[in-house]
């Protein structure tokens, strides 16, 4: 199934909350979909028959500038097709539904967004920092982020 | 005196204080910086919980403040015993980004020098699994093996270890005169000792007893937990990008999939796990022998480029079959000669998310060995 296709069925079933397909050959395009719809969204690209994406290869997070991006990229063992999902959310409110439980491979890699880029990811388990440490302050990876002067009485830059 | 009763005792009905347990950070079985956080009930592991980022070195808040060419150095850092392997996806998005086709020369100097890389990781994750289990021998032997593959390396690039060897567009420098034969001298070697080692290690009755039926891992948890490499082939599943998404020119190869099948226990054992890199390697000595047969002896190593290199607006996703499993790169250009986003996907992190799923339910001691079984580089956990 190409990316055309799915888009196409992923409109008609969802409607409104499909925003735009972005073309960007020869590099990868990508469906764009409401932040509130991904969870359901989601689940019918694992389980209804002709997606089938099982395997979640890499959830990421970006920063925008004003707003923040949650990007899936998933593939389907059986039918070997790829497709590129991204959500927008606003930096004041970036809350995003977690897929923790249609694939859990996600659960690590939503507290890495979660950690680095500082997305919320809603009715996750365990949603607490992965790479930085526990009392870390602030999201490293985003653009305007400023390296804290001391860590536990400790000089930070060097 | 009466009669001897022998007490009969329902183990399940007796509860004993459950206990916590620190393995790590700095302990030789974690293989790195991991700690592990166990419940035991006894002996037996109810609970894990991997704590990760003890070596973690900020790789994508550097890569963006780097040009693209000076990221290549960062990215040998990450899984710092396939290095080789490590370069080529990122190489190959950069190059895709920017309409580039490789010389040919180029395609085959760094498809044999992967393999020579698989081999060489391999052999670490065989020897170390050994380790764990209580053999010290092979690790022996592994290692002197593994020497020559270095040095060839180190003929090529300058390096042992962290190579910088593939640039974009090329190699940083072309390969020294004798290097055929100083591979195929490698093979040779790689399949004596592998021959040994099946004698001396995999069919060992105390080895099979130790990983057989320890670890399992389904088909249908490892797809799910998206695992990848030795680890999801250990599982049954006959799944290889090299072979079911042709990049490079790894569609000119004849050589097959080795797949878990349960030969001794389960399928999805640690057994498995292992056998599979076991068998991987001689796949590798397939592929470079076809390499060094087909390979043009001229040509130049690096195609012309710009000064600066500006790949277009917009984003990819491009992976490849590393060693240990699929390594992706999710490179995102704003049009400018830094990149606005490189986010890797690290593929001893994603399998090591599946620790806690499998190594319920055994003893403590069969826990260093799943742990071995899945063999992670935490330079690539942590980044």
């Amino acid at each position: 199934m190409t990316i055309n296709e799915i888009y196409e069925q992923l409109k008609e079933d969802y409607g409104d909350s499909i925003i735009e397909l972005v073309e960007n050959p020869p590099l990868d395009s990508s469906i764009i979909i409401k932040s509130s719809a991904v969870f359901e969204v989601c689940h019918t690209l694992r389980d209804k028959p002709g997606f089938e994406f099982d395997y979640l290869l890499c959830l990421s997070g970006l920063d925008l500038g004003e707003n923040l991006a949650a990007v899936y990229h998933l593939y389907s063992m059986k039918h070997a097709h790829k497709a590129v999902i991204k959500t927008i959310v606003p930096k004041d409110n970036p809350k995003v539904p977690s897929v923790e439980k249609i694939w859990r491979s996600a659960d690590w890699h939503e507290r890495e967004a979660y950690d680095l880029i500082g997305i919320i990811f809603e009715n996750h388990h365990n949603l607490i920092r992965i790479l930085c440490p526990y009392d870390w302050e602030g999201h490293p990876l985003r653009k305007d982020y400023k390296e804290p002067e001391y860590y536990h009485q400790m000089k930070v830059p060097y | 005196m009466g009669e001897k009763k022998r007490i009969e005792l329902d183990y399940s009905k007796i509860e004993s204080d459950r206990m916590r347990l620190n393995v790590g950070p700095q302990h030789p079985s974690t293989h790195g910086v991991l700690r592990l956080e166990v419940e035991l009930d006894g002996e037996i592991v109810t609970e894990v919980v991997p704590h990760i980022g003890y070596l973690h070195r900020c790789f994508e808040k550097h890569a963006e403040k780097m040009t693209y060419p000076q990221v290549i150095p960062y990215i040998d850092r990450m899984d710092y015993v396939t290095s080789m392997n490590n370069e080529l996806p990122y190489v190959m998005a950069v190059e895709k980004m920017l309409g580039i086709k490789v010389p040919e020369k180029v395609e085959y100097i760094r498809v044999i020098m992967c393999e020579l890389n698989r081999i060489a990781s391999h052999q670490i994750a065989v020897a170390t699994f050994g380790l764990d289990a209580g053999a010290f021998t092979p690790f022996l032997y592994f290692f002197r093996d593994r020497e020559y593959i270095l040095a060839i390396f180190e003929k090529a690039s300058g390096a042992r270890l962290l190579f910088n060897y593939f640039w974009i567009g090329g190699l940083s420098a072309d390969v020294h005169p004798t290097f055929k034969e100083d591979v195929l001298a490698i093979v040779k070697q790689v399949r004596k000792t592998n021959k040994e080692i099946e004698d001396l290690l995999i069919y060992n009755k105390i080895f099979i007893e130790r990983t057989a039926n320890v670890g399992i891992l389904p088909a249908d948890v490892a797809i799910n937990y998206a695992c990848s490499g030795p680890v999801l082939r250990g599982s049954g599943v006959k799944f290889d990008l090299r072979k079911n998404e042709p990049y490079s020119i790894y569609d000119r190869f004849d050589f097959d999939i080795p797949v878990g099948m349960g030969e001794v226990g389960t399928v999805g054992d640690s057994w498995d796990r292992n056998i599979v890199r076991m068998r991987e390697m001689e796949q590798s000595c397939r592929i470079i022998e076809q390499a060094v047969a087909q390979m043009p002896d001229e040509g130049d190593v690096q195609e012309k480029l710009p000064k600066r290199i500006k790949p277009p607006k917009g984003d990819i996703y491009m992976r490849a079959e590393n060693p240990k499993g699929d390594l992706g790169f999710y490179i995102v250009s704003n049009g400018t000669d830094k990149p606005e986003r490189v986010k890797a996907r690290g593929t001893s992190f994603v399998n090591l998310s599946v620790l806690p799923e499998i190594s319920k339910g055994y003893m403590f001691a069969d826990l260093i060995l799943i742990l071995g079984s899945i063999d992670i580089v935490l330079g690539e956990v942590d980044r």
